[in-house]
C-alpha cells in the first residue's frame, strides 16, 4: 500500500527519468514536452484514484500522509507545473539542445511539492524541501545569461543559509521532544508544558526556515532579484507551485505538532507582524518599479504577507479551522490568478523583447487577448470583484475578525489600497498610452491554452467561489480537533 | 560524558561564528564555507540530542547523515554556478554582482 500512496511522486520522477533517456534518441522539443506533460497527468490521474477511491491513509510508517489537505495541494501543484510546462514552450527554443534537461528538472521540483504537502516527519520534511530547491536553484541559473547566473546564486545562498537555519530550529524541536514525528513531536510537547526554551526555540528558527520558502519579510531580498534574472516560467513557478509548497508544509507542521497552548499564541502573534510586514514591504516596493517582473516579484511578497494573515488565525479559537481553510483558498485563487498574469507576461515579453512596463504601452492595440487578460489577473491580484483573489481576500480577512485580529484586516485593506496604485498603474500603460508600433503579437496555442485556463478560471471563482471555498474547508478539515 | 549543556553551547558558538561569516563575507566561496559551519553546528546539535535522547534509535545520527549528503549535493552546485559567474565577470565577490537590484 505504501508504493500506492506514493504513486504520484513515483510518476513523476519516472517521467523525469524517461525525458532525459528519449531525448538521447529523440532530441525534440516536443517529444521532451509531452512526455513531461504526460508525467504529470499520471500523476494527476493517480492523485484523483487516490482521492476518489479510498486511497487515504499513511506510507512508509506514517512518514508520508494522504488526505485531503495533501490531495488539495497535490492536485494545486500538479495543475500548475503542468501550466508552467505548457508555458515554457516558446522559452524552450532558447535553451540551446536543452529543453529535456528543463522538463526533468521542473519535474523533480514538483516532486518535491507534492513530497512537502504529505510529509510527516522532520528529517522527510527536510529531504523534500530539498528536492523541490535544489531544481529550482538551478532553473533559476538555467539561461545562461548574466542575469540568470546572477538569479541562480542569489537563489542558492539565500536557499543554503534558510535551510542551515531552518535544520538548527529542527534539532531543536527533536531535542525538546526526542521524535521527529510530526505527532510525535505535539504528543511530547502537550504532555507537560510545551513552551520551554528549547521548543520556543525550534519553532522560530523553523518559522524563519519556511519563511524563506514562502517569500516573507524578513526573507523576501532574493524574490524581486530571482524573479527578474531567472526565465519567466521559471519565476512563475516559483511564484505560484514554490509558495504553495512553502505554506502547505508550514500549515502542516505548526497545526499538527506546534498547536500546544502557549507555543500556539506565540507563533500566531509572530505570524501576524510578519503579515503586516510583508504585506507593506511588498507593496511600498512594488510602487516604483520598472520592471513587469521585478513588480510581480514584490507584489508576491505582499500576497504571502495576506496568506500570513490567514496562518496567524489559523490557530485563534480551538477547533476552528477557518484560518487555515482561507490559506488553502487564497492558495487556489492566487494560483489561477498569478500563474495567469505570469503567462500573458512571457507571451507579451517574449515578442516584445523587454520587460519594461514603458514597452507594455499599447499592449491593448497590438494584443487585445493578451492585455484583457493581463489587466483581469491584475485586477484579482488587487482584490476587486468579480475575482477570484477578491472573494480570497474577503474569506482570510473574515479569517482575521473572527479570530479576534481585527486590526490585521484593517491593515490588510488598507494594503489592497495601495496596491491598486501599481497594480492599475500597469493596466493603464497597457490601455491608454499609445504603442510604439501598431505591429499584432501573436499568441502561439500553446502557450495560449493554460493562459485561458487560468483566467477563465479566476473568473468562474469570482463568480462561483462555493465549490473552491468548500474544498478548501473539507481540506482544512484535517486539523480540526 | 561531555554534559548537554556544554555541547549545546559550543554548537551555538559554532552557529553564531557562521551567521557572522555570512553576513561579512564577500567571497561567495568564503559564504558558502560559513554555511558550512552552521550545519556543522547542527550535526553537532543533532547528535548530541541524539545520544541525550535514546541513543539505540539513533534518530539524531540519521538526521545528521541525511544533512551532510545533501550539503554536498548543495555545495557542489553552488559551486558550478559560482565558477560560471567568475568566467563571465572575473569576479566571484556577491558585492560585485549587482545587476539585479531595487
Amino acid at each position: 500500500m505504501s508504493t500506492v500512496r506514493f504513486g504520484p511522486e513515483l510518476a513523476l520522477l519516472v517521467a523525469a527519468g524517461l525525458v532525459v533517456l528519449v531525448d538521447l534518441a529523440y532530441p525534440r522539443r516536443m517529444v521532451s514536452l509531452a512526455l513531461g506533460l504526460l508525467g504529470v497527468a499520471a500523476a494527476a490521474v493517480w492523485t484523483l484514484a487516490l482521492g476518489f477511491g479510498g486511497g487515504r491513509g499513511s506510507a512508509f510508517q506514517g512518514t508520508l500522509l494522504v488526505d485531503n489537505f495533501s490531495l488539495f495541494f497535490a492536485v494545486l501543484v500538479l495543475a500548475v507545473t503542468g501550466a508552467v510546462l505548457l508555458a515554457s514552450w516558446d522559452s524552450l527554443r532558447a535553451m540551446g539542445g536543452r529543453e529535456a534537461e528543463y522538463v526533468a528538472l521542473m519535474l523533480v521540483a514538483a516532486t518535491g511539492a507534492l513530497l512537502l504537502a504529505g510529509v510527516n516527519d522532520l528529517i522527510a520534511i527536510f529531504i523534500a524541501l530539498e528536492l523541490t530547491s535544489v531544481p529550482q536553484y538551478i532553473l533559476a541559473a538555467f539561461s545562461r545569461t548574466n542575469r540568470s547566473s546572477e538569479a541562480g546564486l542569489k537563489y542558492l545562498l539565500y536557499g543554503a543559509i534558510s535551510s542551515a537555519v531552518l535544520l538548527y530550529g529542527m534539532a531543536f524541536l527533536y531535542g525538546a521532544t526526542g521524535t521527529t514525528s510530526l505527532p510525535g513531536i505535539a504528543h511530547a510537547l502537550s504532555a507537560h508544558d510545551g513552551r520551554t526554551a528549547a521548543a520556543v526555540v525550534g519553532m522560530v528558527f523553523v518559522a524563519a526556515g519556511f519563511g524563506f520558502k514562502m517569500a516573507i519579510v524578513p526573507f523576501q531580498m532574493w524574490v524581486p532579484d530571482v524573479y527578474q534574472g531567472a526565465p519567466t516560467p521559471v519565476s512563475a513557478y516559483l511564484s505560484v507551485g514554490s509558495k504553495a509548497a512553502g505554506f502547505a508544509v508550514a500549515l502542516r507542521v505548526f497545526l499538527t505538532a506546534l498547536r500546544v497552548d502557549g507555543l500556539a499564541t506565540d507563533w500566531a502573534n509572530m505570524f501576524a507582524v510578519l503579515a503586516v510586514a510583508s504585506m507593506t514591504i511588498g507593496n511600498v516596493g512594488a510602487l516604483w518599479q520598472r520592471d513587469i517582473k521585478r513588480l510581480l516579484g514584490y507584489s508576491s511578497i505582499a500576497q504571502a504577507g495576506n496568506l500570513l494573515v490567514g496562518l496567524a488565525a489559523a490557530t485563534a479559537t480551538r477547533g476552528d479551522v477557518l484560518g487555515a481553510s482561507g490559506v488553502l483558498f487564497f492558495v487556489a485563487a492566487y494560483a489561477f490568478t498569478n500563474l495567469g498574469a505570469f503567462i500573458a507576461v512571457i507571451a507579451l515579453s517574449h515578442r516584445l523583447g523587454s520587460d519594461e512596463i514603458d514597452a507594455y504601452a499599447g499592449a491593448w492595440r497590438r494584443s487585445p487577448l493578451l492585455a484583457v487578460v493581463l489587466a483581469f489577473c491584475l485586477v484579482s491580484l488587487t482584490g476587486i470583484p468579480p475575482t477570484a483573489g477578491f472573494w480570497a481576500k474577503l474569506y482570510i480577512f473574515n479569517a482575521a475578525v473572527r479570530g479576534g485580529m481585527v486590526w490585521l484586516a484593517v491593515i490588510g485593506v488598507l494594503n489592497s489600497v495601495i496596491s491598486a496604485a501599481y497594480y492599475l498603474g500597469v493596466v493603464g500603460v497597457m490601455f491608454m498610452r499609445p504603442p510604439a508600433e501598431e505591429r499584432r503579437i501573436s499568441l502561439s496555442p500553446v502557450v495560449g491554452l493554460p493562459l485561458i485556463v487560468a483566467a477563465v478560471g479566476t473568473l468562474a471563482f469570482g463568480l462561483v467561489p462555493g465549490p473552491l471555498i468548500a474544498a478548501a474547508e473539507h481540506a482544512a478539515a484535517v486539523f480540526a480537533h | 560524558m561531555i554534559p548537554l549543556d556544554q555541547v549545546l553551547v559550543f554548537s551555538g558558538i559554532l552557529f553564531a561564528l557562521g551567521v557572522y561569516g555570512v553576513l561579512t563575507r564577500r567571497n561567495a566561496i568564503a559564504i558558502l564555507m560559513s554555511v558550512e559551519l552552521m550545519l556543522t553546528a547542527v550535526n553537532t546539535n543533532f547528535i548530541a540530542f541524539g545520544v541525550f535522547h535514546r541513543p539505540s534509535l539513533a534518530v539524531g545520527l540519521v538526521f545528521a547523515v541525511f544533512v551532510i549528503t545533501v550539503a554536498a549535493a548543495e555545495v557542489g552546485l553552488a559551486l558550478a554556478i559560482i565558477l560560471r559567474i567568475y568566467r563571465q565577470r572575473t569576479t566571484a565577490n556577491v558585492d560585485e554582482v549587482d545587476i539585479l537590484k531595487w
